[in-house]
């Protein structure tokens, strides 16, 4: 089968569907692959690049023409129209905001796959082009913030004075945040960042963020992976901790997304209260902006000079990676559907991944899909409270109390029969006895000391010293009983296979280790 | 005088015993303690063949044939043991030589109870020292036999095997009495054999991955045999050195119990689940598993900067160790830091790991123990674990229903990737799912791990 990858059509978009590296890959599959002419050149990558990868180039009625078309965005109209009845195509469709879409799709009786409609479960994340696009939007929401906030990230301490670190203050843990989180900080810059939901808390500090406690604001944990809406005294509570927050900061990243709408977390007041110079960037723009003043797709200044940066063209602002990321998951998306690896799709709608994907196939209607109810993070157990944490540790420290207490006791009474035992025993025994418990003492301590990567060598050492038993059998050999000699000379041969292989292996071994030059 | 002056010998290779064992804490100073311990010894035989030839009670020069005739018997066959062990065999070499010890106890227990008088102290030592030779020769045998693989390094799991091991006890202490009322032979010699059936059930119970709690306490018990024989030859020499072997091979088996938070008791009454029967796999579905070919392995490594590896047995069966270190010194050479994590049980005896790296010329400062590790995981770029399965694995804990729960691990899982080598999906020793191969971070290299190692310097 031949796949189609064309010039996205959306104005100033940079992206490609597929980079040279990702056509190998398709190649590998087994798929025959056509790129239109110039459509990977605003990510430069070049048409020979193409070639030498596999692919064939070709002008835009050769790719529309193909049996899977791959592209980024939803096509339009006339590219819908383009597509042959029976086609696939793969794109980013956002199904649930574009039912005229939908409909002229399973008009047109092609399959289509949504990208951005992959079920949330962690088989399915090598082809979720969410995150691949949260990720890099993270990272270039920075890269926005750094350019237009006039002073560096990382603290610095020189000679002409110092200057403080940047503090960012992250609204939203999910893929963007945690990578924003990531990258002010790799700048050098002081991260705090909040989510309602309280399961991320790890993830943030991981990262080398603080985690800004809000209890009361957050909520249970959520049971398929993304935040849902906030109760009317969490939202107070929430926004208390906002205003707080965000007067603090230098930068402010947003990423609050809720199924595709943007709440308000930043009012204008909140704005208002900033410092200015402040830089705000609104990650959810494209949903209409978390902040009141973003206008999506701009960058507009506050009358108190705090800029507010809503482009929603972040991924395309690095159409090299990006288009890299992205091709890769549409490549593992072939590789779930192509099982023969012989370049033939096959569309599996009992897998969960493949029917959430599947807007229309075979002029079935298929959207929305049933709901997958994989909860991306653990179920959370019913933690214990702290009282009765509190209790169950006074317990163990009890019952480790009664243990010890019995432990002393029945070492008290072993040594009585020790003890006991001892003064029974003929003095002859006694002296070798003592002489027996001052060497497992000073074993004891001088063992304790052995380093753990030389136990090995230490235990054919002690095997070797342990074949003085040799000496107990060689004083038996000279016995005037020849049933006795035999045995002691049987024991003695025995006894120094150990000596000498004991101690020559321990020396091999101990030569072995060296170290590092 | 002679005898004097071989005491005063005795008491000097004692304390170079004492020191050798001292010298062996340290990788500077380990040459030396064995150095040591080998002159200790020559001192200790030397004194002793002179106080023979003149005990003999035969003429002096066939006593001294024979003994060179031992002499000749042990060098050979010890020298050449020792030239051609491989590093891997290493656990079935040192089992081997608990049982000559043990073996060596037995005959030197009815060697003293032929010749001495039959005193009841005397009588009490020979009857301890033969039980705990014979106990020690044949599980030494059946642990050699499990480690060389000659037998199925599986649990024998025999009905009700406590209360026959229980019952092996009791019946040697009823032989002891009837033993010591009469000091007749027979009890002895039917103690020697139930002793020898207890010795090869009890390791026999025990399954492969908990050898190294086997080879160390078997260590252990081939100490105190040889002090029991010192107590019925009246030595203080065989005391003094089977004591510090005893308490040396206590500590071992001490250790990797605690390295595996489970008590010597459990251990030694058998594998896992020993009162429910087999672990039953947990039904949790724990998602899918991320494989990775060696292409991509080496790239992800090429682009750390940190490095971490954590080895287990797998990596000795493979005999990766020597692709491993090329790696190793390949990745160093590009300026990536490189470290080594072992976890105390990994292998099948104490230290094992790191005998095996530093075969293959691994600088031992770079090879680093769990505790010391652990705490740098989260750091770190990529771990690539080798052959490990049981000391990786998260559910240790996390899952407090886990059997394994509570033993401390290697938290691998912490680092940004995890790369796993690994022959298929089969669980570890304990029988127990690893939840690390389901983690985001982690991808499974499949196949031989030399061969995966060998394509990722390919790769690289």
């Amino acid at each position: 089968m031949r796949i189609g990858i064309p010039t996205e059509s959306r104005a100033g978009e940079r992206l490609v569907a597929a980079t040279p590296k990702t056509v190998g890959q398709l190649v590998d599959l087994g798929y025959e692959v056509v790129v239109q002419r110039g459509a990977g050149d605003a990510a430069t990558f070049r048409a020979e690049a193409y070639e030498v990868a596999g692919a064939t180039v070709g002008d835009a009625a050769d790719v529309w023409s193909s049996d899977v078309v791959a592209k980024v965005h939803p096509p339009t109209e006339t590219e819908v129209a383009a597509l042959s009845p029976g086609a696939t195509l793969v794109a980013m469709l956002a199904p649930a905001a574009a039912p005229a879409l939908v409909e002229s799709l399973h008009a047109r009786g092609v399959t289509a796959l949504a990208l951005d409609a992959v079920p949330r479960i962690s088989r399915a994340q090598a082809l979720d082009v969410l995150s691949t696009m949260s990720n890099v939007a993270g990272y270039r929401a920075v890269v926005e913030a750094a350019e237009v906030y006039g002073g560096m990230f990382t603290g610095q301490v020189t000679a002409a004075g110092k200057t403080p670190p940047a503090r960012v203050f992250v609204i939203g843990a999910g893929v963007a945040g945690l990578a924003a989180i990531g990258a002010a900080g790799s700048m050098g810059a002081r991260v705090r960042a909040f989510d309602v939901r309280p399961e991320v808390g790890e993830q943030i500090e991981s990262m080398g963020a603080t985690f800004v406690q809000a209890e009361a604001a957050q909520q249970a944990v959520s049971s398929d992976g993304y935040a849902s809406a906030l109760t009317e005294e969490q939202e107070r509570l929430t926004a208390q901790m906002y205003a707080a927050e965000t007067a603090d900061a230098d930068i402010v990243i947003t990423t609050a997304l809720v199924r595709g709408q943007a709440p308000t977390t930043i009012t204008a007041a909140m704005v208002a209260g900033m410092r200015p110079g402040s830089v705000i960037v609104d990650l959810a723009a494209s949903g209409g902006g978390n902040c009141e003043l973003t206008v999506p797709g701009q960058v507009v200044v506050s009358d108190n000079d705090v800029t507010v940066i809503g482009y929603t063209d972040l991924t395309s602002r690095m159409p090299q990676h990006t288009s890299q990321l992205f091709g890769t998951n549409i490549v593992h998306l072939m590789q779930l559907l192509t099982p023969g690896k012989d370049g033939q799709l096959v569309l599996d709608l009992d897998d969960p991944v493949q029917r959430g994907m599947a807007v229309t196939h075979d002029g079935d209607l298929l959207w929305p899909p049933p709901p997958v109810q994989v909860s991306a993070a653990p179920a959370a157990v019913a933690g214990p409270t702290s009282e009765e944490r509190a209790q169950a540790e006074a317990a163990a420290l009890a019952d480790k109390n009664r243990r010890r207490q019995r432990r002393s006791v029945i070492l008290a009474l072993l040594a009585v029969v020790v003890l006991l035992g001892i003064s029974f025993a003929p003095a002859a025994f006694l002296g070798h006895f003592t002489v027996f418990v001052l060497a497992v003492i000073v074993g004891y301590y001088v063992i304790s000391n052995v380093s753990h990567s030389l136990h090995t060598p230490l235990m054919a050492q002690t095997n070797a010293i342990s074949g003085i038993i040799l000496v107990g059998a060689l004083l038996q050999i000279g016995d005037d009983s020849w049933l006795v000699t035999v045995l002691a000379v049987v024991a003695a041969a025995v006894a120094s296979i150990n000596v000498f292989g004991g101690f020559l292996v321990a020396n091999r071994m101990i030569r072995m280790f060296r170290k590092d030059a | 005088m002679l005898t004097s002056l071989a005491q005063a010998v005795y008491l000097g290779a004692a304390i170079l015993f004492i020191l050798s064992l001292a010298g062996l804490s340290k990788q500077e100073t380990a040459r030396r303690g064995n150095l040591a311990g080998m002159v200790g010894m020559a001192l200790a035989l030397a004194a002793t063949v002179a106080l023979a030839l003149e005990r003999s009670e035969r003429p002096v020069e066939v006593t001294a044939v024979l003994i060179l005739v031992v002499f000749l018997v042990g060098s050979t066959v010890g020298t050449w043991q020792a030239r051609r062990v491989e590093m891997t065999q290493m656990p079935e070499l040192i089992a081997i030589l608990h049982s000559f010890v043990g073996l060596a106890a037995v005959l030197v227990g009815y060697n003293s109870f032929l010749t001495e008088p039959a005193d009841p102290a005397h009588l009490v030592e020979v009857f301890l020292g033969v039980l705990i030779g014979a106990v020690t020769f044949t599980g030494s045998i059946v642990a050699f036999l499990k480690l060389s693989t000659r037998i199925s390094s599986a649990p024998l799991m025999l009905p009700g095997r406590n209360w026959l091991n229980l019952g092996m006890v009791v019946v040697s202490g009823g032989l002891m009495v009837w033993f010591l009322g009469t000091g007749a032979v027979l009890p002895l010699l039917l103690m020697t054999v139930v002793a020898l059936l207890l010795g090869w059930h009890l390791v026999a119970s025990i399954g492969g991955g908990d050898m190294p709690v086997v080879v160390s306490m078997l260590n252990s018990y081939s100490g105190w045999a040889a002090a029991a024989a010192g107590f019925m030859l009246s030595n203080d020499l065989l005391i003094v050195t089977g004591a510090l072997v005893g308490s040396s091979g206590a500590i071992l088996s001490y250790l990797m119990c605690t390295a595996m938070n489970r008590s010597f008791i459990s251990v030694i009454l058998g594998g896992y689940g020993a009162e429910g029967g087999t672990v039953v796999a947990s039904d949790v579905d724990l998602g899918e598993f991320h494989e990775i070919k060696a292409p991509e392995a080496a790239e992800l490594l090429t682009e750390a900067r940190t490095v971490i590896i954590t080895p287990g047995y797998g990596m000795a069966v493979a005999k990766a160790q020597y692709p491993v270190a090329e790696l190793v010194a390949k990745l160093r050479a590009r300026g990536i830091e490189v470290r080594f994590g072992v976890h105390p049980v990994a292998g099948r005896l104490p230290g094992h790991m790191n005998v095996l790296l530093a075969e293959a010329r691994v600088p031992y400062d770079i090879v680093l123990e769990m505790d010391e590790i652990n705490g740098d995981l989260a750091e770190t770029d990529v771990v690539l674990v080798i052959g490990a399965n049981d000391t990786v694995n998260p559910a240790a804990l996390d899952d407090p229903s886990s059997p394994i729960a509570g033993m401390p691990v290697l938290e691998v899982w912490k680092a940004a990737r995890v790369i796993v080598f690994k022959r298929s999906m089969a669980t570890g020793y304990a029988g127990v799912q690893n939840p690390l191969f389901f983690r985001d971070n982690t991808s499974m290299l499949f196949g031989d791990a030399k061969d995966q190692v060998e394509h990722i310097m390919l790769a690289l």
